[in-house]
């Protein structure tokens, strides 16, 4: 029984080669050039999946992205799983592994089918909205079994093992489809000499003339499409991307294209190949060359598999060479159909009738299929289909279209395939992409893409045009408009001629009426989700009047089709429910995508490592050495501290703080921003930004300063040092570098740009190493030329000299409060001057220490990290700095009035105190709240919370920062902190500055 | 993704360059002492927020680090035009109201 | 009000569903109302429902300028929580969190709220810190709230990648068990049916047009069908918040940015929680139908359009490959965006206005929908009494000037 629905011959496959697949276990026969649809049905392979809310035995229906049932499970393991692929967009390829996606025990005997058939009735739309609601607790419960029905296909339970990426575009022209209308815009584009970029979603180009009847110039179609195709390849500026969606339609003519790079060689990506990548176009002029979907007519049972869309079923007679079937009975209410009962009985096949919804269809192709003797019932329509599993007959009767009543009771036909065509709808996605609402055209019964301000033409069948020849004519003209408005010059040519026909009309008929109305057999309009007819007016009934209404609430258009196959239709029929027509009733919003795009696509390689770019210090290399466990801080990687073996973060930490406390220890401080400033305005501009004065600040000094927005909350702090009259260098933040820069860029250029002043980000140009102890001026001494003295070379100043033999600056500042020196050289040095220091340093045992110690010394002197220590809501007062505030500086500095707002003058604002436990051996945690009275019920009156806390060697307790409602005049008061243990820690408010309160280690 | 025309570079580029900064032309006040809590309040915080026309301010931070600004449509994201710090917009919504837009001369890419 | 229960499903279905009631008439405007709401979402439609419910005000009117519950209600991620920093946002979100336990049952309508837990990760030392200082201020308000570590996390959520391979690695999560995820379409039909039948008049494709006053006070709403007159005048228009403003003739402390969203297709359920990242910035839940819910970032530009940029997309995608590597296969369906009014502090505004008798109710930004029955409840008790309730007091606009921020999201390490 192998193949016993292929054809003998025909089709675009390759017969000499055949490829093995498997389906749901079974292993079946295809040919290469078969998409997996096409050879399930040459395989008889009727029932593909089970419909969501019903269980329905389902079968495939469409041959492209309209597909709502064959939605499958692809994966020969776990890793490569992919889920929903469309068995009609997946080309086959040897050992393909595909499996249904729901049924139990399997798709042909599904238990929730019965279920779907008793239960059914009781799932109108929304009845879930209507029940589950009592006893109140049990949601979570109905919740459970509800989810176990939900979705299709599975993700895999293993990491992907492909890479994917993304490729930047400029082009001229863009076109969108490589059908007649797309390869018609290319050739005139590109002959123009324009740059140009052609992406069509199928496995080859060509569109609706790969399965044609048509002739060009007399020959097959495709001839014209195999020597347009070369013409393009041929052509140096033309990029051709078949298997490549144009899937997003974005602001100012960005496009984003999905192409699958692999997925017809197998489920994973052979090695060194990128699976899928994305294309970012910004093209000049885009030409839309979408095509149009056809529509099925609504009736009884049509969805049981057998069901198929009249164009699919010319598509997988002669382009795969396969019959979905022996026996087709075919429903239509337009002249363009006809074509699938022609080349139905040109394979040989019995055509059984064919019902025309029309009075007297007398059009060129109705002419044909009565010469060839088939039968057409006119004024008649398939109105139910029998069958449960598979199509077993068809009901064919005569209807009213305008009154919406079936006139005669009709004859069941005998047959296994029902082709139906309601008409085409225009694919206006891309083009509805930015907002621009369709238009109904009641003269093609479809929608069309309204005006937009975008640079793009619109062609072909997206635009209600659909003979051959005028399709083709529109394309070109299209291709020369759009090269044209990028600047190219317009090129003639001669276009292939199509054969004329007469055409007539289509009948409006989007629902077929049945004799027993809604109570009738289901007349499904979106497959994919269960959406009926009924459903539709059941929905405009209980008062949903919008189309967006009605989607949301039947969950018509939600599939992963996105309403490609029944929006339309069912748009039509809430629209007659209500009483009013299509052109009112309107479209619900397109959305990108056109189709679903691997999320891994649109990361690209941003995963992982390079999910963002991490900064490392010059001397980062020495840290891995050293055996540094590193903190993220911003995009740095920051030692946080330098483990010996078999100590833990606590033992490090104490050893490092001790190391500094008693000698010498060693911090990477590279990673503070440093801003060059420069200009005769520098120092005025210093004074507008800082809290504090600048204008006294000599050549040779630094001054620590605070930053403020103009609300007056601290946003930066940082040590800024004077290099010359016009010429300063600041520090920031490690984090905040970045946003310091902007901001003093953005006051600079918008308030104050008579300032004559430049800044310059020299943050990777400098590596900083902090020496930092008692011992700290005698191991420099030993390496440097600069005179240490400390009369010479006092406190918050820097010097000029040589560092290991290469030039530095040594600012003399601390931040641990010990006697320190901060070491710049030129990044490129760095790790020869480490070195060096490392050497000197043995004799004073030298100790490399990282952000955690850094944190522990400096909260022992009181000095806030901003971003810990504030959090955006705290004015320099609250932190106690006010020292740092220069209140009578003639400029009125950015902050300044904001700190003098009403609720920014409050006395009982939270301010920064130290936090000393009454029990020595608690830690209060960092962020714990604070309270005064432990014993209030919940919700408690918080006053305050822990910013920093740290077990102090030194202290020989641990102590805390924290903040505390009018903390500063409430020392020696206790606060107390409830713990989610129940136990409370109870800390006595003290001054900030726990260790050398006189500052006497760092001034020696 | 917009498109944007830098004034200083002369050239459009993607908006992955830039950032934008919020309603352009709002001035700060010259003697902020004078400011009471309200007039301060209003200088920091309150925007016109239109739906149409809207001059608002750029930053080219990934390339020339300069800001600019920018007359773009929030609607349709249309940008109108684009001017240097310190110049008038030749768009506004009274003008795009009584105007033609073709009379108008903007270097924003209109699409 | 016809009660929907499984019973009076079986009871309809024996008819064909064919006599089911309308869940709201389309009622001609009274010449004047006590109340009236400007904005049909769920936040105007929770507000006409406790004014007619609790206040006994049924003489109200809902003016929607689309269909109900058609803006922000319709677009978001369908996060509830109220786990939030400052007192002032999490006693809002709280009484918020308290009225969803019930809402279900309060206004016969199911609305899937569902507490499946949200988990807000932590990557840095500093998020540890925040989170910690979160969930202490949540405790000692009656909020629940736990600090899990890193092992906790993966063991609470699996496929999440908690290794020290990533580039931000996991070090912790607060959780929230309470916290969840609600049916959105079903909160705005939920609360619109309820007040209809109270009598409050919902009065769709009706487009607010300017304001008329008469002394500094409001006397009703000009609107492209003519005026209606109104003893009172609540605005909840989110997005348009600041168009509505400049009509009544003031300018407001917000911006409106698109904020984008996206679903993956339906597939088998996987994620059985809510998942938010400040830092790799993320949120990711799975729907009851199977689709991957997830939040995009907000884009930095003014925008009505409901869209934004693509990259903002990347980097979500990013972010939620980075946190479920087994993802990557997944395929995005749809992608669209909201327009949210953002406030400089986060937080919202409600409040009285320069125009007597006229209030605004706005400013939620990219967390409004959590808050829908608590924005309601006290924005209705804010109009019937005229005088703002205690819970809405501290978001009044006088904030902005006095400097009384509640600034969220300086501290707070979540994403909303």
């Amino acid at each position: 029984m192998s193949q016993s629905y292929r054809l003998a011959s025909g089709g675009r496959v390759n017969r000499g080669k055949v490829l093995n697949f498997s389906f749901n276990g079974k292993t079946y026969q295809g040919y290469e050039g078969d998409s997996l649809a096409a050879a399930l049905l040459a395989n008889g392979v009727d029932v593909v999946g089970r419909s969501f809310k019903y269980s329905r035995p389902r079968g495939i229906i469409a041959a492209g992205t309209e597909e709502p049932n064959a939605i499958l499970q692809i994966g020969s393991s776990e890793a490569t799983q992919i889920p929903n692929v469309r068995a009609t967009q997946q080309p086959l390829y040897a050992g393909l592994v595909a499996t249904s996606t729901n049924g139990w025990p399997n798709v042909n005997n599904d238990v929730m089918g019965i279920l779907g058939k008793v239960g059914g009735s009781m799932m109108p739309p929304g009845f879930y909205y209507k029940t589950f609601m009592y006893p109140k607790s049990f949601w979570m419960t109905y919740e459970k079994y509800i989810r176990k029905a939900a979705g299709l296909g599975r993700a895999p339970l293993q990491n992907d093992p492909d890479s994917y990426d993304y490729m930047n575009h400029h082009c001229d022209v863009l076109i969108v489809g490589a059908g007649p209308a797309g390869l018609a815009a290319a050739l005139a584009a590109g002959r123009s000499g324009a740059r140009v970029i052609i992406a069509d979603e199928q496995e080859e180009f060509g569109g609706s003339l790969l399965d044609s009847r048509e002739t060009l110039d007399g020959k097959p179609a495709t001839d014209w499409v195999a020597a347009t195709v070369a013409e393009l390849q041929g052509m140096a500026e033309v990029l051709v991307l078949p298997r490549a969606t144009v899937n997003g339609y974005h602001d100012h003519n960005f496009l984003t294209i999905h192409e699958r790079l692999t997925d017809h060689l197998g489920d994973r990506a052979p090695i060194g190949q990128v699976r899928h990548r994305v294309h970012r176009v910004r093209a000049k002029q885009v030409v839309l060359a979408a095509g149009a979907h056809e529509r099925p007519l609504v009736y009884g049972n049509n969805d049981v598999p057998g069901n198929m869309l009249a164009g699919a079923v010319s598509t997988y007679v002669r382009r795969y060479g396969v019959a979905p079937g022996r026996k087709l009975v075919l429903s239509t209410n337009n002249d363009h159909a006809y074509r699938v009962a022609l080349d139905w009985h040109d394979a040989g096949l019995q055509v059984v009738a064919i019902a025309d919804a029309r009075h007297n269809p007398r059009g060129s192709l109705v002419e044909e299929a009565r010469a060839k003797g088939i039968r057409i019932l006119t004024s008649s329509a398939v109105v139910e289909a029998a069958g449960s599993k598979h199509v077993t007959g068809a009901r064919v009767a005569a209807i009213d279209a305008q009154a919406f009543t079936v006139t005669s009771p009709g004859e069941t036909l005998a047959c296994d395939l029902i082709a139906t065509s309601g008409g085409y709808s225009p694919i206006v996605h891309l083009a509805s992409h930015l907002g621009g609402r369709p238009v109904w055209r009641e003269d093609i019964l479809g929608f069309v893409p309204g005006d937009a301000p975008q640079k793009r033409v619109c062609v072909g069948g997206m635009n209600g045009v659909y003979p051959l020849g005028d399709v083709l004519a529109d394309g070109f003209e299209g291709g020369v408009r759009a090269a044209t408005e990028a600047g190219f010059k317009a090129v003639v040519g001669t276009l292939p001629k199509a054969v004329q026909r007469t055409e007539e009309p289509t009948l409006a008929l989007f629902q077929v009426p049945h004799d027993k109305g809604t109570r009738g057999p289901k007349q499904f309009v979106d497959q994919q989700n269960d959406v009926t007819a009924a459903g539709i007016e059941l929905a405009t009934r209980e008062g949903f009047e919008s189309v967006e209404h009605v989607k949301r609430y039947t969950a018509l258009g939600f599939g992963t089709d996105q309403g490609k196959l029944g929006n339309i239709n069912g748009l039509a029929i809430a629209a007659r429910s209500l009483g009013i027509s299509i052109a009112q009733m309107g479209t619900t919003m397109f959305r990108p995508n056109y189709t679903p795009v691997t999320f891994g696509a649109v990361a690209g390689r941003h995963c992982g490592h390079l999910f963002e770019p991490v900064r490392f210090t010059a001397l980062h290399s020495w840290h891995v050495k050293n055996g540094a466990e590193f903190e993220d801080v911003g995009q740095w990687k920051r030692p946080w501290y330098f483990p010996k073996p078999g100590e833990d973060i606590h033992a490090a930490v104490e050893r490092e703080c001790k190391a500094v406390r008693d000698s010498v220890g060693l911090l990477d401080a590279s990673t503070l921003g440093k801003i060059d400033i420069q200009g005769p305005d520098a120092r005025e501009f210093l004074n507008r930004i800082y809290t504090n004065a600048w204008t006294k600040l000599d050549v040779g000094k630094a001054r620590y300063g605070l930053m403020c927005k103009e609300d007056g909350m601290v946003f930066d702090d940082g040590v800024t040092a004077c290099v010359g009259d016009n010429h300063f260098i600041m520090t920031t933040t490690t984090g905040g570098a970045a946003r310091v820069l902007g901001w003093m860029e953005l006051y600079l250029q918008t308030e104050w740009p008579e300032l004559k002043v430049y800044f310059t980000s020299v943050t990777d140009h400098w590596a900083t190493m902090t020496l930092s102890g008692p011992n700290s001026r005698k191991l420099l001494a030993e390496i440097s030329d600069i005179d240490l003295d400390k009369d010479a070379f006092p406190f918050m100043t820097w010097k000029e000299g040589t560092v290991g033999g290469v030039p530095a600056r040594v600012f003399r500042i601390s931040f641990t409060g010990e006697l320190s020196y901060e070491v710049n050289v030129q990044a490129n040095y760095a790790m020869g001057v480490l070195e060096k220091i490392v050497a000197a340093g043995k004799q004073y045992n030298l100790t490399p220490y990282g952000t955690e110690t850094m944190h522990v010394l400096r909260a022992e002197k009181g000095f806030i990290i901003v971003g810990q220590d504030t959090d955006g809501s705290m004015n320099a007062d609250d932190l106690n700095m006010s020292w740092c505030v220069g209140r009578n500086k003639p400029y009125s500095w950015i902050g300044l009035r904001g700190m003098n707002r009403e609720d920014c003058l409050r006395e009982d604002r939270k301010q920064l105190v130290g936090l000393k436990p009454i029990n020595p051996k608690q830690w209060l945690p960092e962020g714990a709240q604070l309270v005064f009275d432990p014993k209030q019920p919940i919700p408690m009156d918080m006053v305050g919370h822990v910013t920093s806390s740290y077990a102090s060697n030194s202290l020989g307790y641990s102590f805390a920062m924290g903040v505390v409602k009018g903390g500063l005049k409430r020392m020696g008061e206790r606060v107390y902190s409830p713990q989610a243990d129940g136990s409370v820690i109870e800390a006595e408010i003290v001054s900030s500055v726990f260790f050398d309160p006189k500052g006497e280690r760092q001034n020696v | 993704m917009l498109h944007i025309f830098c004034p200083h570079c002369g050239e459009l580029r993607s908006e992955e360059e830039f950032h934008a900064s919020g309603q352009a032309h709002i001035a700060r006040p010259l003697d902020p002492a004078a400011c009471s809590d309200e007039e301060w309040g209003t200088y920091m915080f309150f925007r016109d927020n239109p739906r149409g026309i809207h001059h608002e301010l750029w930053d080219h931070v990934a390339g020339c680090r300069q800001y600019f600004n920018v007359t773009r449509d929030t609607v349709t994201y249309e940008i109108l035009e684009t001017y240097k710090i310190g110049e008038k917009p030749q768009i506004t919504a009274a003008s795009k109201a009584s105007a033609a837009p073709s009379t108008v001369k903007g270097l924003g890419e209109k699409v | 009000m016809e009660r929907y229960s499984g019973f009076g499903l079986f009871k309809h279905s024996l008819s064909h569903h064919e006599n089911w009631q309308r869940m709201w008439r389309t009622p001609t405007p009274k010449k004047v109302y006590d109340v009236v709401i400007v904005g049909g979402g769920g936040h105007g439609l929770a507000t006409a429902y406790y004014l007619a419910k609790v206040h006994g005000i049924t003489n109200v009117a809902v003016v929607e300028k689309g269909w109900l519950g058609g803006g922000n209600t319709a677009r978001n991620t369908t996060i509830v929580r109220s786990n939030y920093l400052w007192d002032e946002s999490a006693k809002l979100y709280e009484h918020a969190m308290k009225l969803w336990e019930g809402l279900s049952q309060d206004i016969n309508y199911n609305v899937m709220f569902s507490q499946r837990g949200v988990y807000n990760l932590c990557h840095t030392l500093q998020d540890i810190r925040d989170s910690e200082r979160r969930v202490s201020a949540n405790r000692l308000n009656g909020v629940d709230g736990e600090l899990l570590n890193t092992d906790q996390v993966a063991a609470e959520i699996p496929y999440l990648d908690c290794s020290k391979n990533t580039r931000y690695p996991i070090l912790g999560a607060t959780v929230q068990r309470r916290g969840g995820v609600a049916r959105h379409d079903a909160v705005a039909w939920g609360f619109a049916r309820a007040a209809d039948a109270l009598g409050v008049d919902l009065i769709q494709q009706t487009e607010v047009t300017g304001f008329r006053k008469e002394n500094g006070a409001v006397i009703g709403v000009e609107t492209n069908k003519g005026f209606i007159g109104a003893k009172r005048v609540g605005v909840v228009t989110a997005g348009n918040s600041g168009h509505m403003a400049r009509l009544a003739g003031f300018r407001l402390p917000l911006e409106s940015h698109p904020l984008q969203a996206l679903v993956s297709e339906p597939i088998k359920p996987i994620i059985d929680s809510v998942i938010m990242s400040n830092a790799v910035h993320g949120y990711i839940s799975q729907s009851d139908k199977g689709d991957l819910v997830i939040g995009a970032g907000i884009d930095s530009w003014v925008g009505y359009g409901q869209r934004g940029s693509y990259p903002v997309i990347e980097h979500t995608l990013q972010a939620i490959v980075e946190m479920f590597p087994i993802l990557s296969r997944v395929r995005m369906n749809r992608q669209w965006g909201g327009i949210v009014d953002t406030c400089p502090d986060a937080c919202p505004i409600i409040s009285k206005t320069p125009v007597k008798n006229l209030f605004f109710n706005c400013g939620w930004g990219t967390g409004g929908f959590k808050a829908t029955p608590g924005s309601g409840n006290v924005f209705a008790a804010s109009l019937a009494k005229g005088e703002m309730h205690p819970l809405a007091a501290p978001f009044s606009i006088d904030r902005f000037y006095n400097g009384a921020l509640i600034d969220e999201h300086g501290a707070a390490a979540v994403a909303h």
